[in-house]
């Protein structure tokens, strides 16, 4: 039975991990709960992300946070040519067609990192990697404190956009009625592509933080993308709080699953909470009863 | 071998569709149930055809209870209906539709395909009857859903505002044709309809709705002078 | 039908049965590749194409039968033709236990998906801490001499596999033409195309839905069991990997979803590019792995986007005019 504090040690670790997370499913829920696409790529575009920072931070001598904006604003424009180029023309599409497109996309992208960057993983060295702040008995790792800051400030700039700008708005108003946007005359097509830039710099924003906790490796993006849906369902596809709670919960209960069961069980602790939230309460905990 | 609908209550988040409603439909009896849009028509067929279960009140047909009952164990006990958005299976052929519904009593494929070839001749789609769903009219598709649930041969069928759309024409084929059926089949029909000359001219009883709540049901001819009706459909003022 | 395609059928009816005779050693294990991805892809389109219920996790399938009837085979010497009983036993139970809870539940479109993917990887993850099979470090089947036929065990040269393959591939074909003109078949693309109009007609749903998970369940995992004693070794992270999921998916949908010959159509096209492109690269003396998956990859991406029906309806209006359900 480990001790007390450990276990505290650990859930932290989880909370301040699954924030990152969080921000991660967030632009997954956003894209889902706009214009109804599910990101099947979401994964695969994260360790993109990682990957870039990895290089950006060792070609330049660069600090992660300082790669961020960048990053944010790269992914931006790449999601954004994504859904105005591809994706737009399967918006009306059946579903199982568009979750084809997505994962061919998915499988373009895991196999392009594969053979760009080999399968061995890699990281970021940052002067603060090893650090860790001591609150009481507790042991917080540096790096996991300032993701998990940086993740909220990201969230927070995303919920205040959907709720103050103009633009924002219009979006809201997209996903809420798709034919009385366009008779009103919003630029649906265009606001689609802002959406899905902005899902995509959500997740860019997320693999630059996470590259500070965790190497990448290619394989690893369809386990993010699968961690993504899990958090999305279990927190309520559509809802930005959701995506926020279920990416805590989700980082807590694996790893307190990691130090009580085994670290390579973590995940089956996430899949009972999926099966269980998919029969009892499929709207997730947050999410709208439709 | 009536339907019977007993103080049938439906509601949606607090929203009463169907409030109270009470009628029967008498055994090879022709009834249209009419009101203003919104009034709980077609809840109230969702209902009856299983795709709701009442809040309070029930449906018995035969002498028993099916309110509650799924949609496929209501039509295996002898009651089609078509939707009011037609719902073609447009991957498959005219005379497959029409298949899968005669599937329902037929033994085997073969017998159900006949069958369905003939009811596809009596309604005038035949010569569709290899063509894609997806290539007919809408007058046509809505043929093809009074066909496809006439396949499954009901004895009760569930019309929901199948002449909607149609033109002055086909409407009145379409009027004939349900005669028809109707006496050589021995149907009960209950029908939603906007087209009062349809509903003058096929029904025996009509069933008012306003507001989930029956509030007039006689012969056409009564219920058309009654002030209730005639307040819902005109409003107070027209009326003087 | 008329004499062009009675003769088409009939050179290729003698081209695959002489096959192992006049194709290199090389050839014959693009040849069996095929055939497997063509067998396999019949079984998800069973589910998928017939019935509309879409699965991303069908490489559990394809584990339980090879791991099951490995591990009998390994541990208690029972021969693959028993074990497959064993190991389609468990895929069955598997799938209805996930359709259940499924259609029981009204899980649909993602969320049914995303339960799929999460099953197979639920029961890698298994796998990894499961003895009995190995673990992460592998099952690994006895190998015999390779010479001798021993067809009770699946011990032999690659030409016995092909046949056996083969002889698996068509007759899956033949159960998967007779499902489909029958009440079954009927039902099952009724449900695909619209389950509430179904249901209105009289079609118990979920006893159907559960008949074309059950079925596609035990077709995959008898394509696992043949897979089990082909390869002669197995590992979670493989076997129930996702990329495996997927690669049962692309021959279907890029064959044509639904139809009869559309996944093996398309298990050919898409053996043909994958070898074609290593071929290519290997001339040019390049070493991409990943570069077959990322020409899949495009290849899925083309086919949704310009022939959702996929290759073969096109192809089969052609030659054999329209309206025909192959």
């Amino acid at each position: 039975m480990p001790a007390a504090d450990l276990v505290v040690s650990v859930v932290v670790a989880g909370l301040l991990t699954g924030l990152v997370y969080g921000l991660m499913a967030l632009g997954l829920s956003v894209i889902f709960g706009v214009m109804r696409v599910v990101n099947f790529a979401h994964g695969e575009l994260m360790t993109l992300a990682m990957y870039a920072t990895v290089f950006a931070c060792s070609a330049f001598s660069l600090d992660p946070f300082v790669v961020l904006v960048p990053v944010a604003l790269g992914f931006f424009g790449l999601g954004y040519v994504l859904q105005a180029t591809v994706i737009n023309r399967f918006i009306t599409k059946p579903e199982h067609v568009q979750f084809l497109l997505l994962l061919a996309l998915a499988t373009i992208l895991v196999n392009a990192q594969l053979m760009a960057f080999g399968p061995d993983a890699r990281g970021v060295q940052t002067d603060y990697q090893l650090d860790a702040i001591e609150l009481g008995p507790l042991l917080i790792d540096t790096v996991r404190l300032y993701a998990a800051a940086a993740a909220i400030v990201a969230s927070g700039l995303v919920i205040a956009f959907f709720r103050f700008t103009l633009v924002g708005k219009a979006i809201r108003g997209c996903a809420d009625n798709h034919l009385g946007a366009k008779v009103i005359g919003l630029p649906v097509e265009r606001l689609y592509a802002l959406t899905f830039g902005l899902g995509a710099s959500c997740v860019a924003v997320a693999g630059t933080l996470l590259v500070l906790i965790v190497e990448v490796t290619p394989g690893a993006g369809p386990a993010y993308t699968l961690l993504g849906f899990v958090i999305v369902i279990v927190g309520g596809l559509g809802s930005i709080a959701g995506a926020l709670v279920g990416g805590v919960l989700i980082g807590m209960s694996e790893g307190v699953a990691g130090l009580f069961v085994s670290p390579s069980a973590k995940s089956m602790v996430s899949f009972a909470l999926l099966i269980l939230v998919l029969l009892l309460r499929p709207a997730g905990l947050l999410g709208k009863t439709a | 071998m009536s339907l019977v609908v007993k103080n049938v209550v439906k509601s949606f988040r607090g929203l009463r569709a169907v409030d109270d409603a009470s009628f029967e439909v008498p055994d090879h009896a022709i009834v249209a149930l009419i009101g203003p849009n919104g009034a709980g028509k077609t809840t109230l067929f969702n209902v009856i055809a299983g795709v709701f279960a009442p809040d309070s009140g029930e449906v018995l047909w035969d002498g028993q209870r099916i309110s509650g009952l799924r949609p496929d164990r209501i039509c295996a006990r002898g009651i089609g209906r078509t939707f009011q958005i037609v719902r073609p299976f447009l991957g498959l052929s005219v005379l497959e539709n029409v298949t899968v519904g005669a599937l329902r009593w037929a033994p085997s494929t073969q017998e159900a395909r006949r069958e369905s070839a003939e009811i596809l001749e009596r309604l005038g789609l035949a010569h569709k009857a290899a063509l894609p769903a997806a290539s007919l009219t809408l007058p046509e598709r809505k043929w093809l859903e009074v066909a496809r649930a006439l396949a499954t041969r009901p004895r009760l069928l569930l019309l929901d505002e199948v002449m909607a759309g149609l033109r002055p024409t086909e409407a009145e084929q379409m009027v004939r044709v349900f005669r028809e059926l109707h006496r050589e089949r021995a149907l009960t029909i209950l029908l939603i309809e906007h087209v009062m000359r349809a509903v003058m001219a096929l029904s025996h009883d009509v069933v008012v709705l306003r507001s989930g709540k029956v509030i007039a049901h006689g012969t056409p001819e009564q219920v058309v002078r009654d002030p209730l009706v005639l307040e819902s459909y005109l409003g107070e003022e027209a009326l003087g | 039908m008329n004499k062009q395609v009675i003769a088409a059928i009939g050179v290729s009816a003698i081209v695959a049965l002489s096959l192992p005779a006049i194709v290199s050693h090389y050839a014959l294990s693009i040849a069996i590749a095929t055939l497997y991805l063509a067998f396999v892809g019949q079984a998800w389109n069973v589910m998928m194409g017939f019935a509309g219920q879409l699965s991303l996790g069908h490489a559990l399938y394809v584990g339980l039968g090879a791991y099951v009837s490995g591990a009998l085979f390994t541990h208690l010497g029972i021969a693959p033709w028993l074990g497959l009983w064993a190991g389609v036993a468990v895929a069955v139970s598997c799938g209805a236990l996930i359709g259940w809870l499924a259609f029981r539940f009204r899980v649909t479109g993602v969320y049914f998906a995303v339960l799929t993917i999460a099953s197979a990887e639920f029961t890698r993850i298994g796998f990894d801490h499961l003895e009995w099979t190995g673990g992460p470090a592998g099952l690994f089947l006895k190998v015999a001499q390779r010479d001798s036929i021993d067809i009770l065990n699946l011990r032999g040269p690659p030409a016995m596999y092909y046949y056996a393959l083969l002889l698996l591939a068509l007759a899956t074909l033949g159960l998967c033409t007779w499902l489909l003109k029958s009440r079954v078949g009927y039902y099952w693309l009724a449900i695909r195309e619209d389950e509430p109009a179904a249901e209105a007609l009289g079609i118990p749903t979920l006893r159907f839905k559960m008949l074309a998970v059950v079925v596609s369940a035990a077709l995959t995992a008898v394509a696992g069991v043949f897979m089990a004693f082909y390869k002669n070794s197995l590992f979670p992270e493989q076997v129930f990997d996702m990329g495996r999921s997927i690669e049962i998916v692309l021959a279907p949908i890029i064959g044509g979803l639904g139809t009869l010959l559309g996944p093996i159509v398309g298990a050919i096209v898409l053996t043909l590019l994958g070898e074609g492109t290593s071929a290519a690269l290997q001339l040019a003396g390049l070493e991409l792995p990943g570069m077959k998956q990322v020409i899949y990859g495009v290849l899925l991406l083309v086919t949704v986007s310009f022939l959702p029906n996929g290759i073969w309806p096109p192809i089969s209006r052609m030659l054999v005019g329209p309206k025909v359900r192959a």
